[in-house]
C-alpha cells in the first residue's frame, strides 16, 4: 500500500463520512416529510425552498443549546455515550463496495474503502458493539425510565442479532465468501439473492427494523410508557449525536440490505455499459435502491403500531430464529441436490 | 528495532495499558468499558498475526455479547454507594499476598519459558478458509462434542430463570 | 511501516487478505473516534450554562424523582443475555462452514446438521421450560 493509495483511501473515507452525515441529516428531512404525506400534513416548509434547509437549522440551533447533565449522573459515561453511538455508527461504512472501479488521473480507483475478507462479519461485530452507546447512557442518566428503556433496547438487540446472523449465512452459503464484494459481484446482473432467499431477506429487513430501535419496535423510546427513553436527559448536541446515529444506522442498514439481497449496484442490462459511464450509472442504482429502502423504514414506522414488549421477544426469539435456521438448513440441502452430491 | 516490532510493541503496550485500566479504574462500569477496550486492542494483535476471523469472532463474542451480559449483571445488582460492600483491611492485605504469589508465579514461568521465533510460517492459517477446513474436518468430532456444552449452559440459564420464580411466588 | 506492509503484500500475493487491508480500518476508527470525542468534549462549551436544584433534577414526567435509578432489574433480561451469548457462539461456527460449503461436501453437510440437531434441542429445551415467557 503505497502513499498515494493511502491518500486515495483517505479522501475516500472522508467522503463517505461526509456523505453519512449529510444523508443523516436529510434523512430527519425525508422522514418528516413521508409522515407528512402519510398524515396529510405538508411538513416543513419554511425554512428555505420546500423547507429544504430546515436540517441545517435544526443542527445548527443544537451547537448552541444548553448543555445538561442532570446533579446525579455520571457526568463522564454521560459525556462519552453519545460519541461511542456515533463513533461505532460511522465506522461500518468502511467495507461497503459503493460501485465498479472508476479510472481517473491515470489510476483505478476501487470504490471501496478496504475489501477485507470478513467483510459482513465485520458489520456484524460493529453492530453488536452499537448497544453500548444506549446501555451507558440510560444508565448513566440515573433515571429510573431511561434505565428500562436502556435495557429494553439492549436485550432487543441482541435478541434480533441472533436471527440476523442466521440469515446471513444463507447468503454465505450461496455465495461462499464473507467478503462483501465478492457476494455484491455474485449478484451480477438481474440474478439478485432476494429472488432465492425471500424469506431470508424478510427475516434481515426485520431484524434491522429491529436493531435500528426503529417502529414498530421502537420499545427504546416508547413516548406513552418511557418518555422518550434512554435520551430523556439528554439535550444539545448529545442528543442530536444519539439520534443521528440512529439516522446513520439507519442508512448503513438500508445499503446492507441492498449489498445482500436487492444486488447492490448491480442492474439488469449493465452489460451494455462501460467504463466510467457504468461505474456511475452503478452509483446512481445503489443509491435509488438506499433511498426505496429507507423509504420503506419510513413507511413502516408510520404505518403500524408499537409491539408489546413480550411480543417483541417472542417475535425474535420463537418466530424469526427458528425461521431463520430452518432457511438455512433447507438452502443448504436444496444446493447440494442441484449439484448432485446425493448422487 | 524493525517496524513490525515498533507495531507489536505499541500495541502490546496499549493492550497491557487498557488491561491494568480494568483492574484500576473504582468504577466497575468504566471497567467494563476498559475491558472492550483491550478486547479491541487484543483483536488488532490478532489481525498483526493476520488472524482475521478469530479478531472478528473476538470482537463478536467478547466484546459485543459476553460484556453486554456483564454490563448486565452489574445492572442487577444493587450499585448504590450504601450498599457498597465494606473491605476490611484484613481482606486488603489477604488480597495483596494472593495477587502477589500468582504475579511470582507468573514471572518466574515467563523467565524459563524459552521463546522460539517461527519461521516462515504459513500466515494465511487465520483466514476463515483455512480454519473451517480445520473445523469441519480434522476436529470435527471435539466441535460437535462442543455443542453438548452449549445445552448443559443452557440447562443452567433455565434454572436460573426458575429459581426467581420461586422466589416471587 | 509502510516499506513493511508493501512487502507483506508482495509476499503474500493480490488476493490473498492481509494485515495491510485493515490500515483504512484504522483511519476510518481515527476519524470517527476524533470528531466523536471532539464534537462531545468541545460543542458544551459554546452553549450556555445555567444551573438551579430543580433543574439539575432527573426529568421523570414532572413528578418529584424518588430515590435513584439504581435498582436491580428483572433476571429475565439476564437469562437473554446468557442465551444469546450461547447462541451467538453457536450461530458464530456456522459461518467458517458457509465459507467452505463446497469444498466441505457431503460430510460437511452431515456435520453441520448434526449441530443444527444441538442447536435445535437446546432451542427447543429453553422454549419448552418456558425460560422466553415474559408474562408468566
Amino acid at each position: 500500500m503505497d502513499t498515494a493509495l493511502l491518500v486515495e483511501k483517505s479522501i475516500l473515507i472522508l467522503i463517505l463520512f461526509a456523505l453519512s452525515l449529510g444523508i443523516a441529516a436529510y434523512q430527519t428531512y425525508f422522514e418528516r416529510k413521508v409522515a407528512a404525506w402519510m398524515q396529510d400534513r405538508i411538513g416543513p416548509n419554511n425554512a428555505g425552498p420546500f423547507g429544504l434547509l430546515q436540517p441545517l437549522a435544526d443542527g445548527g440551533k443544537l451547537f448552541f443549546k444548553e448543555d445538561f447533565v442532570p446533579a446525579n449522573a455520571d457526568k463522564f459515561l454521560f459525556m462519552i455515550a453519545p460519541g461511542i453511538a456515533m463513533t461505532v455508527s460511522l465506522l461500518t461504512s468502511v467495507v461497503i463496495p459503493w460501485g465498479p472501479d472508476i479510472v481517473a488521473f491515470g489510476r483505478t480507483i476501487s470504490l471501496q474503502v478496504t475489501d477485507i475478507n470478513i467483510g459482513i462479519l465485520f458489520i456484524m461485530g460493529i453492530t453488536s458493539i452499537g448497544v453500548y452507546g444506549i446501555m451507558i447512557g440510560g444508565w448513566a442518566s440515573n433515571n429510573k425510565y431511561s434505565l428500562y428503556s436502556a435495557i429494553r433496547a439492549s436485550s432487543q438487540m441482541i435478541s434480533y442479532e441472533l436471527a440476523m446472523g442466521l440469515s446471513v449465512i444463507t447468503v454465505v452459503l450461496m455465495g461462499g465468501s464473507l467478503s462483501l464484494r465478492e457476494i455484491v459481484e455474485a449478484q451480477h446482473g438481474f440474478n439478485w439473492n432476494i429472488w432465492y432467499q425471500p424469506v431470508g431477506f424478510i427475516v434481515f429487513f426485520v431484524c434491522s427494523v429491529a436493531e435500528c430501535n426503529r417502529a414498530p419496535f421502537d420499545m427504546a423510546e416508547c413516548e406513552s410508557e418511557l418518555i422518550t427513553g434512554y435520551h430523556t436527559e439528554y439535550g444539545a448536541m448529545k442528543m442530536g449525536f444519539f439520534l443521528f446515529a440512529e439516522y446513520v444506522n439507519l442508512f448503513i442498514a438500508s445499503t446492507v440490505i441492498s449489498c445482500l439481497y436487492l444486488g447492490g449496484y448491480n442492474f439488469p442490462g449493465m452489460d451494455y455499459f462501460e467504463g466510467n459511464l457504468l461505474s456511475v450509472i452503478s452509483i446512481l442504482v445503489l443509491f435509488t435502491k438506499i433511498v426505496l429502502v429507507i423509504f420503506t423504514f419510513m413507511w413502516i414506522r408510520w404505518t403500524l403500531p408499537r409491539f408489546r414488549y413480550d411480543q417483541l421477544m417472542g417475535l425474535g426469539w420463537k418466530k424469526l430464529i427458528p425461521i431463520a435456521l430452518i432457511n438455512m438448513v433447507i438452502t443448504a440441502v436444496v444446493i447440494a441436490f442441484t449439484r448432485g452430491w446425493f448422487n | 528495532m524493525s517496524t513490525v516490532e515498533l507495531i507489536a510493541t505499541i500495541l502490546g503496550g496499549l493492550t497491557v495499558g487498557s488491561a491494568l485500566m480494568v483492574v484500576l479504574s473504582t468504577h466497575p462500569v468504566r471497567s467494563v468499558l476498559f475491558l472492550i477496550l483491550t478486547f479491541f486492542m487484543i483483536s488488532a494483535n490478532y489481525i498483526m498475526l493476520n488472524a482475521q476471523f478469530i479478531a472478528i469472532v473476538n470482537i463478536i463474542v467478547y466484546a459485543g455479547a459476553i460484556m453486554v451480559l456483564f454490563l448486565f449483571v452489574l445492572m442487577l445488582l444493587n450499585l448504590s454507594k450504601d450498599t457498597e460492600p465494606k473491605t476490611s483491611v484484613l481482606m486488603k492485605i489477604s488480597a495483596a499476598i494472593a495477587g502477589g504469589v500468582l504475579a511470582t508465579v507468573l514471572v518466574a514461568a515467563l523467565k524459563d519459558a524459552a521463546f522460539e521465533t517461527i519461521e516462515n510460517a504459513d500466515n494465511t492459517i487465520g483466514l476463515v478458509e483455512q480454519l473451517g477446513m480445520l473445523l469441519f474436518d480434522k476436529y470435527v468430532l471435539p466441535f460437535e462434542v462442543s455443542s453438548i456444552l452449549f445445552i448443559s449452559a443452557m440447562v443452567g440459564a433455565v434454572l436460573l430463570s426458575k429459581k426467581e420464580k420461586q422466589i416471587i411466588d | 511501516m509502510l516499506i513493511y506492509f508493501n512487502f507483506a503484500s508482495q509476499f503474500l500475493g493480490k488476493d490473498m487478505s492481509s494485515t495491510v487491508d485493515y490500515i483504512p480500518v484504522i483511519i476510518q476508527a481515527a476519524v470517527a473516534v476524533g470528531f466523536s470525542l471532539a464534537t462531545v468534549f468541545l460543542v458544551p462549551k459554546l452553549g450556555p450554562k445555567l444551573h438551579s436544584r430543580k433543574k439539575d433534577m432527573n426529568f421523570e414526567c414532572g413528578l418529584e424523582p424518588e430515590g435513584n435509578a439504581r435498582f436491580p432489574i428483572s433476571i429475565r433480561y439476564f437469562v437473554v443475555a446468557i442465551l444469546f451469548v450461547l447462541f451467538d457462539v453457536e450461530v458464530i461456527f456456522f459461518y467458517p462452514y458457509a465459507v467452505n460449503f463446497n469444498a466441505l461436501q457431503l460430510n460437511g453437510l452431515f456435520a453441520v446438521l448434526i449441530f443444527v440437531g444441538f442447536f435445535l434441542t437446546g432451542f427447543i429445551y429453553i422454549l419448552k421450560k418456558g425460560a422466553l415467557e415474559w408474562d408468566k
